[in-house]
């Protein structure tokens, strides 16, 4: 345990555990994605997926509290990291000059806080049912494979047809951009991954990545503010 | 050319408690300055102004002045070594200002690097971290031949690309975080790539980490200033590499037990 604890304290321990938890966490965001892509395909898709997550039951819980404590890590060690980082450079520059350093890179506390924000939100607005609950309690025809009779897809069309909340995840997404852009290369720096050739095309793919996510993200929500989905009449 | 300068003056050591508020920015002025000056006999020129006129020198460091020892750097318009990549303080010159410039020159700022007077900070932070594992600990004895451990050509690269490092602290300065990462991945990557080094890789990875963190060096968000920085344009590769290096060595470190007599930590 001491040689976990030692190593986490260390400082290249803290960044591979930003690295490690970092990666996990876009892996999440990832299946989050793809599972909500059935949005597209209608009712159906949507609610039996629902249904199907929900009937995994005890599974879905150690899936819960594993990301739960993967966020926490991630969150932890960034705070952790970011005041050593501060208290490492006492007296700022006069003048400041940045000379290759991302914005990207500059605003990850920033982005990730912000993250942090949205995702309680999140919870709040969807899983939670509090922010909207009009939305949250629309039900399922009876015939229909849907967890309690719950109707996710009734639930999103709903709230995305209000503009200020399609807007606002949407414009959330840029946050996500931000944050995966610099997240992605860096992961692969901080876990000893440098290569002439391997490298620049990393880096190409941390913006096609980050681009493809929060690209995906924003399509459901404007698909529906723009009336290409469509609750049941 | 005509120069106007703000230079960070600070007549006390920096400690802990008082890294604020022991200097301030005082603004000089230089009417001919030639375009062929180094940085530093710009800086000789203001100092033989100000002995003149009875008032205290700028305090700065300097010994080559031929790019090899590391110990001129300083923060210029908050750039490390000033705006030429891959040039050290004494090897820039005026006419890379235009006529008419404001420059600002401060000291490396880190905690680990305490302001001991005007420009002058104590990088014997650095010392420490070599002493901590950044040689080879056998007696090797007298040269051999050349030729008596081949050595491929990439690795040998590799290794004289770390080794070019000297020590400046600019990668500190430069980095957002005040982070070593660089010197230290330097000094890793300096050793890894020949078979005398690999050797005592582990252990090394494990002390000089250590030592670093001890210092109170930042820690590296891969945001790559220290490799724009660098006067000796060393790359960031260095850092994946003792990255690497460094988990390899935790993950292949034994349990201290009492079986084992002496053990490295
Ligand atoms: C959807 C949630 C999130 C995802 C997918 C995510 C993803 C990532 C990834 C892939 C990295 C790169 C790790 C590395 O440096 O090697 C990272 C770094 C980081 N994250 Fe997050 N993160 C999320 C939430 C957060 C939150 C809530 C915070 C709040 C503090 C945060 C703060 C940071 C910081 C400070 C870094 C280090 C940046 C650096 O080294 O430059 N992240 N994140
Ligand atoms: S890595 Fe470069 S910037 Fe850092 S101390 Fe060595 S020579 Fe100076
Ligand atoms: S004085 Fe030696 S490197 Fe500049």
């Amino acid at each position: 345990m001491t040689w976990l604890t030692d190593f986490w304290r260390s400082s290249i321990g803290g960044k591979v555990t930003m690295a490690v938890t970092g990666v996990l966490l876009f892996g999440f965001v990832v299946a989050h994605l793809l599972g909500n892509l059935l949005l597209l395909a209608g009712p159906d898709a949507i609610n039996s997926y629902a249904k199907w997550l929900h009937d995994k039951g005890p599974l879905l819980w150690v899936a819960r509290i594993g990301l739960i404590a993967i966020f926490l890590l991630h969150i932890v060690t960034a705070i952790r990291l970011s005041r050593a980082n501060k208290v490492a450079r006492p007296v700022a520059y006069a003048k400041e000059a940045t000379m290759q350093a991302s914005m990207a890179s500059r605003s990850m506390l920033w982005s990730g806080l912000s993250l942090l924000v949205f995702v309680v939100y999140h919870l709040l607005h969807f899983t939670f049912g509090v922010t909207n609950a009009e939305h949250f309690a629309k039900k399922a025809a009876p015939s229909t494979a849907a967890w309690n009779g719950h109707d996710v897809h009734a639930m999103v069309v709903a709230s995305f047809q209000v503009p200020v909340i399609a807007i606002a995840y949407a414009a959330f997404q840029l946050v996500l951009f931000l944050h995966l852009l610099h997240g992605l290369q860096s992961f692969a720096q901080t876990l000893g991954v440098h290569h002439a050739r391997y490298t620049p095309m990393i880096k190409k793919l941390s913006v096609l990545l980050a681009a493809a996510i929060a690209g995906g993200n924003v399509l459901l929500a404007l698909s529906v503010l723009l009336g290409l989905v469509k609750g049941a009449a | 050319m005509r120069i106007s300068l703000h230079i960070w003056r600070q007549s006390k050591k920096s400690t802990k408690a008082n890294f604020k508020q022991d200097g301030k920015m005082v603004r000089y002025q230089l009417d001919h300055v030639s375009p062929d000056m180094s940085f530093l006999e710009m800086l000789d020129v203001l100092n033989e102004q100000l002995t003149k006129k009875g008032e205290e020198p700028v305090a700065f460091d300097h010994d080559c002045r031929e790019g090899v020892c590391g110990s001129c750097g300083v923060m210029i318009d908050g750039e490390a070594h000033g705006p030429e990549s891959g040039t050290t303080t004494c090897q820039l010159h005026m006419r890379s200002f235009r006529d008419g410039a404001e420059i600002w020159v401060e000291p490396w700022r880190a905690a680990a690097f305490p302001v001991v007077k005007d420009l002058v900070v104590d990088r014997s932070a650095f010392d420490r971290v070599v002493q901590s594992g950044a040689f080879i600990s056998v007696n090797t004895g007298a040269p051999q031949d050349a030729n008596a451990i081949p050595v491929p050509k990439a690795d040998a690269d590799r290794a004289f690309d770390a080794a070019t490092c000297i020590g400046c602290g600019a990668c500190v300065a430069a980095c957002k975080n005040a982070s070593a990462m660089l010197f230290v991945g330097a000094k890793v990557s300096h050793f890894l790539h020949l078979p005398q080094g690999r050797v005592e890789r582990e252990q090394r990875a494990r002390h000089l980490v250590a030592a670093m963190d001890q210092e109170g060096f930042g820690n590296c968000t891969n945001q790559n200033e220290c490799e724009a920085a660098c006067p000796k344009e060393i790359p960031v590769r260095v850092i994946a590499e003792m990255n690497r290096e460094f988990v390899r060595a935790k993950v292949r470190q034994e349990p201290v037990s009492s079986k084992r007599v002496g053990g490295d930590g």
